[in-house]
Order: structure tokens, then sequence, then C-alpha cells
């Protein structure tokens, strides 16, 4: 079978062994949701106060998305540092597949299981606050979900890049995690932000994501941010598998592929 | 072809400490290492702990990048041919870590049979055939953390040898695991030699080196001290006498006691449960029994034999010449 050919099954085998991998553990998989419940539930007060009560299931959703990318961020860099920990990295490496492709089925396994929150999310919103789900488009909303995890689990990728170089991802993983998600309007649109911020915004496929999510929501264009950020991701993955060459052969020289 | 070639191998680690005033150490674990393997051959490593073993192996299977020097696998540059490196070699490290423990051995085994390139056709038979090999048939789907030790060694070597390397790399793979499946072990390793996979085995068990091993290099203070047949380094020390006394308390001022008793080439002690083997070597008649148990007046002794030296005999005189002429291993600036 040829490179190319073998790559679907790769990946595919890949994403399934480390979301199977990933949801064996009830405690990561319950902080995983409990935190965008907590965003949920102040989002919703906030929308409520606001006066928006029309957009209750807009509230819902943008804290999925903030699960999605919290899980994005945190599993992309703690992956790594896991197989570090398990001492799988060193097995991952020696194996004769180009890193950037071991990596990436563990990058979009992370956005995968971050869906755990928006299912989670838009259930607590139609439980507790009696959101009701009139999506505007469902079926494209059903399309948008998926499409925008795949973008994110893309841009994963170079944020693994980066994290293979440092023992402590965390220490890079940290400060990117609410300026990522307010730039991209993951909650609130990026409209109401400071001009200036825009340029960082239109850069991050996260926004694009999100705003097709959030039009299949409540109504919108919904493809052209959708095929924006699957170009955005295909972006982010590529220029990962041009610096993950060079990181390799850094980490092989700096020795930081163990702990030992 | 030879299968490993390793010529003038340097490594140095480097590490920084100090935020407002750095200070850079810098660690010399392999200083000058030249070899080569044969194909076909099963080659140990042995030295002791700290010695550059593991940093020689992980240089020639492309974890890290030699400082200086070169190697090569059946002809690969192992620092400008990584890919083509891996695609021929099995790595396999001893320990609890390394393997997907919420999964089962048969998940860990066919994610690393797609990430080694194994066809979707042969997967299925390939796993078979290597799960009746290492005796984990009917345990495979069994989750990995509910394994033994000596039953994740197993999995870490059916997961080396997925692809069929022509080269395999056992990083003390015996280590912690309790002497049946030890044995077990060593009849693995030395089928997959006489089937023709090359193997290059680091261990500190010297009874499994002797029983394997076509030749071994022993390795201390990142240099190759002795290399050759099992049977020539014992002809090293083929010229002693060796006592062995079963002693309790003997510290490291008794041992340098028995050391300088004439006669007595090297003294070594290793903790045996409760009790400690002290092991002495002679020179031929030099007969210091009594002098020995002179010196260690005031210690409990029980049973003590004399024997032929062993090949334990002849690494000890090795490593013991080596650590009397260490140069220092770190510089610091």
């Amino acid at each position: 079978m040829t490179r190319v050919a073998r790559l679907p099954r790769l990946v595919g085998v890949g994403v399934r062994t480390h979301v199977s991998y990933m949801s064996r553990s009830p405690i990561e998989i319950t902080f995983a949701v409990l935190v965008p419940l907590v965003y949920a539930t102040l989002a919703v007060y906030l929308f409520r106060a606001a006066g928006d009560p029309d957009r209750l299931l807009t509230a819902s959703v943008g804290a999925g998305l903030m699960g999605i990318w919290g899980s994005v961020l945190f599993g992309s860099g703690g992956a790594v540092q896991n197989q570090r920990w398990l001492g799988t990295l060193e097995t991952l490496v020696v194996a004769p597949t180009p890193l950037a492709l071991v990596l990436l089925p563990i990058t979009l396994a992370t956005a995968v299981t971050g869906t755990y929150a928006m299912g989670a999310t838009v259930v607590w919103g139609v439980v507790l606050f009696g959101v009701p789900l009139d999506f505007a488009h469902p079926l494209l909303f059903l399309l948008a979900v998926p499409v925008c995890v795949l973008a994110l689990g893309m841009t994963g990728l170079l944020l693994a890049a980066a994290f293979v170089l440092l023992r402590n991802a965390n220490a890079l993983a940290n400060p990117l995690d609410t300026p990522v998600w307010l730039l991209s309007g993951l909650l609130v649109p990026v409209t109401v932000l400071p001009a200036w911020t825009h340029p960082v915004s239109w850069a991050l496929p996260t926004t694009w994501g999100a705003r097709a999510v959030h039009a299949a929501t409540s109504g919108g264009d919904v493809l052209t941010p959708m095929l924006a950020a699957l170009a955005l991701g295909t972006g982010y993955a590529l220029a990962a598998v041009l610096v993950l060459g060079r990181v390799e052969r850094r980490a092989r020289a700096a020795a930081t592929l163990t702990l030992a | 072809m030879l299968a490993i070639e390793a010529d003038a191998l340097r490594r140095t680690y480097t590490s920084r400490t100090g935020w407002l005033r750095p200070r850079r150490t810098e660690t010399e674990a392999v200083r000058g290492v030249t070899f080569d393997v044969s194909r076909g051959e099963l080659f140990g490593l042995l030295g002791p702990n700290g010695a550059g073993k593991t940093t020689t192996i992980k240089m020639l299977n492309t974890l890290l990048l030699p400082t200086s020097g070169t190697a090569r696998v059946f002809g690969h540059d192992v620092a400008r041919e990584p890919v083509a490196v891996r695609r021929r070699i099995g790595y396999v490290f001893g320990g609890d870590r390394g393997l997907y423990e919420r999964l089962s051995a048969l998940d860990n085994l066919r994610y690393f049979a797609e990430l080694y390139g194994v066809g979707a056709r042969d997967q299925k038979r390939r796993i078979g055939e290597l799960l009746d090999l290492v005796g984990l048939t009917g345990r495979e789907r069994e989750r990995v953390e509910g394994y033994s030790r000596g039953m994740r060694q197993r999995l870490h070597i059916a997961r080396g040898l997925l692809h069929r390397p022509d080269v395999l790399f056992l990083d003390e793979p015996s280590i912690g695991v309790d002497p049946v499946a030890a044995r077990d072990l060593r009849r693995t390793v030395a089928g997959l030699a006489a089937a023709g996979t090359t193997v290059l085995l680091t261990t500190h068990y010297m009874a499994e080196a002797d029983e394997l091993c076509d030749r071994i290099a022993v390795i201390a203070g990142g240099r190759i001290r002795a290399l050759g047949t099992p049977e020539s380094l014992k002809a090293r020390v083929g010229d002693r006498d060796v006592l062995e006394f079963e002693v309790y308390g003997v510290d490291e001022e008794l041992l340098a006691r028995v050391r300088r008793i004439p006669g007595v080439r090297g003294a070594a002690v290793e903790e045996r449960g409760t009790a400690q083997a002290l092991t002495v070597q002679s020179d031929r008649g030099a007969e210091p029994h009594a002098r020995v148990l002179a010196a260690l007046d005031g210690v409990r002794v029980g049973r003590v034999v004399s024997r032929e030296p062993s090949l334990e005999d002849a690494y000890i005189a090795i490593v013991e010449d080596a650590t009397a002429r260490r140069e220092p291993a770190e510089v610091t600036a």
C-alpha cells in the first residue's frame, strides 16, 4: 500500500486509539465537561441580564466551543507531555512514520473529546435553563461542529510542534487559553473588540470555526466561514509539518524526548 | 554489509542552572565509542549505571544526535537518514513505561502496527504470531494496566517486532522481571538471533550476557574498556582465583581493607536479600582466605566458596580498573 493510500487509515486508527485512551480517564472527562458547564451557566445568566434571551442557545454553544478549544490547547500540549510521562514519546518518534502524522491523530483526538463539552453545555442549557433547541440550520450545525473540530485539531498540531521541545508545556498553554477564545469570538462577537485586534482574530481558525457554528445556530452564512476555518487549519497543519522536521532534530540534539 | 557501525561516537549533555548568573554544565556521557556488529550477531553492551549504554543505544536508534562521530545501521547514517534507519530497527526498553495502560494489548499492537507500516492485510496474522511468540494469547483483550511487569515486557517485545526489524535494540529488557519470565525472555531473544535478527542487548545480568551474546563490549565512563567473546573476556581473569564470602554488614572501609591484602586483585560486595556476597579476586595460588577473614574481624561470615572466574568477575575487574583511571565527566562553565 502506498504511503498516501495508508494515510486515512493511519489517521483513523490513531484518532480511535487516542480518543479511546483519553475517554477512559473518568477524572479527565469530568473536568473537560465541568469547566464548560460553569462557562455555560455564567454565559446564560449574562445574556439574560443583558436582555438577550433569544441568544441563550448561542451562549450554550459558545461555552461548548470554549470547551473544545480548551481540550485542544491543553490536550495537545498535555498529550505530548503525557506521551513523555508514559514513555511512549520515544516509541512514537522511533517509528518510521513522520512525526507530524504521529501527532496529528493525537491533536485531532483532543478536539474530538472536546465535543463532549459541546454536548454537555447544550444539554445543560436545555435541562437547567429551558433553552429551546431552535437551530437556524440544524443540519449545517451537525456539519459545522465536526469541521470546527477538524480545524482546531489541525491548529493543535502547530501547538504540539512547539510543545515537543518544552518539558513543561503548560507554561505555554495557560497564557494562550483566555486570549484565544476572546479573540476568536467563541462567546462574544469579535466586533465588540478593539479594531486593532481584528487581524489577529482573522488569522485564527478558531474565529472562523466559531463563526460557522454560531451562524448555524442563530442564522447567517455557514459555508464561507466553514471553508475559511478548514483552509486556515490546513495552513496551520502544513506550517506544523514544516516546523516539525526541525523540531524533531532539535529534540534529538537537546535530548528532550524523555524525562530522564 | 555490517548491521551496525559506530565510529568514535561522542555525546555531551548540556544543562543550564540559575537565572541571573546562568551556569552551563556539560556532561560527557559517551566519549568516543567504536565498534561494529555483524548481521545476525547478538552483541552485548555491559556497563555500570551511567556508563553510557543507553546513550549509545539512543544514538544508534536515532533518538539522540551524536555530538561527534558517525554511526550507520545497514549503511544508513543515523544522523542524516533517520527514517531509513527506523524502518529496519526495533527498540525495546525495560520497565513499566512505554505502553498505553488504559488500552488492551491488542489495541496497543494495532496502533503501533499502523505506525510501523504493517499492511492492513498482514496485521491480524502478524499480531497473532507475536502474541503466540511472547505467550500473551488469550490475554490480549485485557487492559495493560492489569498486566504484571513480565507481561508488559513481553508486550514491549511484541511491539518491537511488529515490522520484522533487521536489528533489535534491547535496552535492559529483563530489568525487574522474575527469574521464570527472564528465562522465557532469554529463550525468545536467542530464538530471534537464531532466525537471523541482529540484536544489540544491554543488561546488568552477567549470566544473561554470558548465555546469549556472541560478543560483548564493556563500557564504563563513556568508553569501551574491553571487547570480545565471553570466553576471551573471562580469559582476562583466568590467572586469578575467586573466593565468595557470605557476609553481613561489610562497608566501604572493610572493603578497602580487603583490597589492600597482598595478592588480592579486586573485591566487590553485592547485596543479596539480608546477606551480602563479598567476591575477592586474587592472584592464582595467593590463598588469601585466612587474611580476608582476619580483615573481616567482627563481621558475621557465613559460607565461603572457591570457584572458577566467571564473566561477572571479568566484568568487575574491567570496571574497577576503569574506575581507578576515571576522568571527570562534568565540565562547568
